[in-house]
């Protein structure tokens, strides 16, 4: 059978239907044990609203993490290599233009005297 | 009535959409209910076209279809000199996956854009210069004939131009456009020069015909260096790349899910260069580094300038110029090791595989999360992931598409994209482990970036300004649903696929033999 027959991919295989399987299985291990845990959760009662040492809460639009404030660390660790490839973009037709033709020229090198 | 078409099929595939195109404004004055009509009923009609197509080419091996002869097999007149003058198209397996990918996305972003673009003016023009843009592609990608397929890349460069300035946008669209254009006539030029060193050093056009007299010399170099350069930067390869997140993130989606597959075909062009024109006559090793380092490059700087960005449609730009850096990285590996049959036996094979895998599952999910992105600005009006938030609240379908696309692309499985980078990362790593390393810090990076893009935009809690969104419109949701579809069924399947269609393409492509005899084997 074609269909459900393990990817080979050369020096290995990889089966999905396998993988999923194998995740049910464990889908299913993890409710049951779901279902032994405390089932006190009840709600649109005070047990649900969020708190924050006291202090009310914020409106929603106010809790929501915005894009920019996501992976600033990791912007900030690469800052040295971001602050070359970014302004390497610079938008401008000219510069899009000379790199096509600096790599043309580097290509012409590498294919002809290598 | 099936022999005909199946006969004719070649031509049908160009001259269907091409009619439909000039016929779409005259049709769209009865009412614009009748022009969508026609343009599904065009896109249907290509579609199945392509399959059939297909679907001949894959049971029964390389098509050929001559213009104007008086059989479509008669590649060589007796009074030509042994010269195939006249316009060929040779359809092998490589082709043939190729159209398959175009029709079938072309008819999901059709459906799609029947619906998100309805309320725009100008609908004439644009369903004229989609089907163009489909057009080009298919001619590109079945043509035998390279100055033909000159003729296609300007179709398509000057339809897509056309389509990435459609809405204006305050001049940004306009400048994206231009910028597409000069980048792209530059390059035309490039593969024009090209085509006039072979014809003036073999006395043909003809693919195989120049295949077969290929000498490598110094001009051969020349024209192989400026179309490599003209082709990798119309599949936006780094360092050439500038121009795809400008025209990406200012065409309408349903125009960039297609500006996807054009950069495809110009892949395509790029492979067929240098497998079948060039072959084993060119320094292998060689080349197939140049393409390999393209790769490298185009990976790792997509994904790391992805993760910065604001605008989504920018942001997924990236992440296209990121994952052809995977196809680019697989197929320079089957190129280093052409001549080397242990080693082609080995991985060059599983290499080019994966790499020609990974062109059909990328047009899948990346022209899916395309949609997405354009659906949620048909509901919200912004691509700015710093304005958006809570949108899974009222747009569920979407985001289940969403999640279905970023899964595919970071490579997770048990979706398409996980099976062609497996392909790649274990074959690339037999040729080089830094380089599989490499390709899996890429993929690490792109599930990063589409955590903070999905976390922007679908969760946290619903925001006031979007208390009105609703779910978008059931045809962008079917257009979204088929490409979908195809990206859980690829993953779910991998095997059948790659026996079906991938393997056949990988070994059509690396067969220089095979593609001459096929077109000059009668002569």
């Amino acid at each position: 059978m074609t269909l459900v027959e393990s990817l080979s991919t050369g020096t290995g295989f990889w089966n999905p239907l396998a993988w999923l399987i194998a995740v049910l299985v464990a889908a299913v291990i993890v409710y049951l044990i779901r279902q032994r845990g405390e089932s006190g959760y009840k709600k649109g009662t005070t047990q649900t609203v969020p708190f924050i040492s006291g202090n009310p809460e914020p409106e929603k639009e106010m809790v929501h993490v915005r894009a920019s404030n996501l992976y600033w660390g990791y912007l900030d660790a690469l800052k040295g290599y971001y602050n070359f490839i970014v302004p390497a973009h610079t938008g401008v037709l000219n510069d899009y233009v000379l790199w096509y033709l600096g790599t043309t020229a580097a290509l012409f090198v590498v294919v002809v005297f290598i | 009535m099936n022999g005909f078409l199946i006969t004719h099929a070649p031509a049908l595939l160009i001259m269907v959409p091409l009619i439909g195109a000039f016929v779409a404004p005259f049709v769209g004055r009865v009412s614009p209910k009748v022009r969508s009509a026609w343009i599904i009923l065009i896109m249907t009609l290509t579609t199945l076209v392509a399959l059939m197509l297909a679907s001949d080419v894959f049971l029964h091996g390389t098509r050929i279809y001559v213009f104007g002869a008086t059989s479509p097999g008669l590649t060589v007149p007796l009074d030509s000199g042994g010269i195939p003058i006249r316009i060929i198209f040779t359809i092998d397996a490589m082709s043939a996956l190729m159209q398959v990918i175009a029709a079938v996305c072309g008819f999901a972003v059709l459906l799609y854009s029947i619906s998100a673009d309805r309320i725009h003016s100008g609908l004439e023009s644009y369903y004229t210069l989609f089907l163009l843009m489909i057009t080009g592609i298919m001619g590109m990608v079945s043509t035998g004939d390279f100055f033909n397929f000159f003729v296609f890349l300007e179709i398509l460069s000057i339809a897509s131009a056309g389509l990435i300035a459609y809405r204006i946008d305050g001049g940004l669209a306009v400048e994206a456009a231009i910028k597409y254009f000069v980048l792209s006539t530059i390059g035309a030029m490039a593969v024009l020069i090209a085509i006039g060193i072979y014809y003036g050093e073999y006395n043909a056009l003809n693919i195989a015909m120049i295949a077969s007299r290929m000498q490598f010399t110094l001009l051969d170099q020349v024209a192989l260096v400026l179309i490599i350069a003209a082709l990798a930067m119309k599949c936006g390869a780094v360092p050439l790349h500038f121009w795809t997140p400008d025209a990406y993130s200012m065409a309408p989606s349903s125009v960039t899910a297609m500006l996807v597959v054009a950069s495809q075909a110009s892949l395509y062009g790029l492979f067929r260069v240098v497998f079948t024109i060039y072959n084993l006559t060119l320094n292998a090793m060689t080349v197939g580094w140049i393409i390999i380092i393209l790769g490298i490059l185009s990976m790792v700087v997509g994904v790391t300038m992805a993760i910065p960005q604001k605008n989504v449609k920018r942001l997924m730009a990236y992440h296209a110029i990121s994952q052809t850096g995977y196809m680019l990285l697989g197929v320079g590996v089957g190129l280093a090791v052409l001549g080397n049959q242990p080693l082609m036996e080995s991985f060059g094979y599983i290499a080019m595989e994966g790499g020609i895998f990974h062109i059909i599952n990328h047009a899948m999910y990346k022209g899916l999360l395309f949609l997405t992105a354009g659906a949620i600005f048909f509901r919200i009006g912004t691509y700015n992931l710093n304005r958006m938030g809570g949108l899974g609240h009222s747009m569920k379908y979407t985001m289940v598409f969403f999640i279905i696309g970023a899964l595919a692309i970071a490579g997770i499985p048990p979706f398409n994209g996980y099976a062609s980078k497996l392909m790649i990362y274990e074959s690339v790593f037999a040729f080089n482990p830094v380089l599989a390393v490499i390709a899996m810090v890429v993929s690490i990076l792109t599930l990063a970036s589409f955590v903070k893009v999905f976390h922007s935009i679908f969760m946290g809690p619903r925001l006031p300004e979007f208390d009105t969104v609703q779910e978008a419109p059931m045809p962008m949701l079917v257009g979204m649903g088929i490409l979908a579809a195809i990206v859980i069924l690829f993953g779910l399947f991998p095997q059948a696929v790659v026996d079906t269609l991938i393997a056949p393409a990988a070994h059509a492509l690396a067969d220089q033999s095979g593609y001459i005899a096929s077109v000059l084997g009668g002569a």
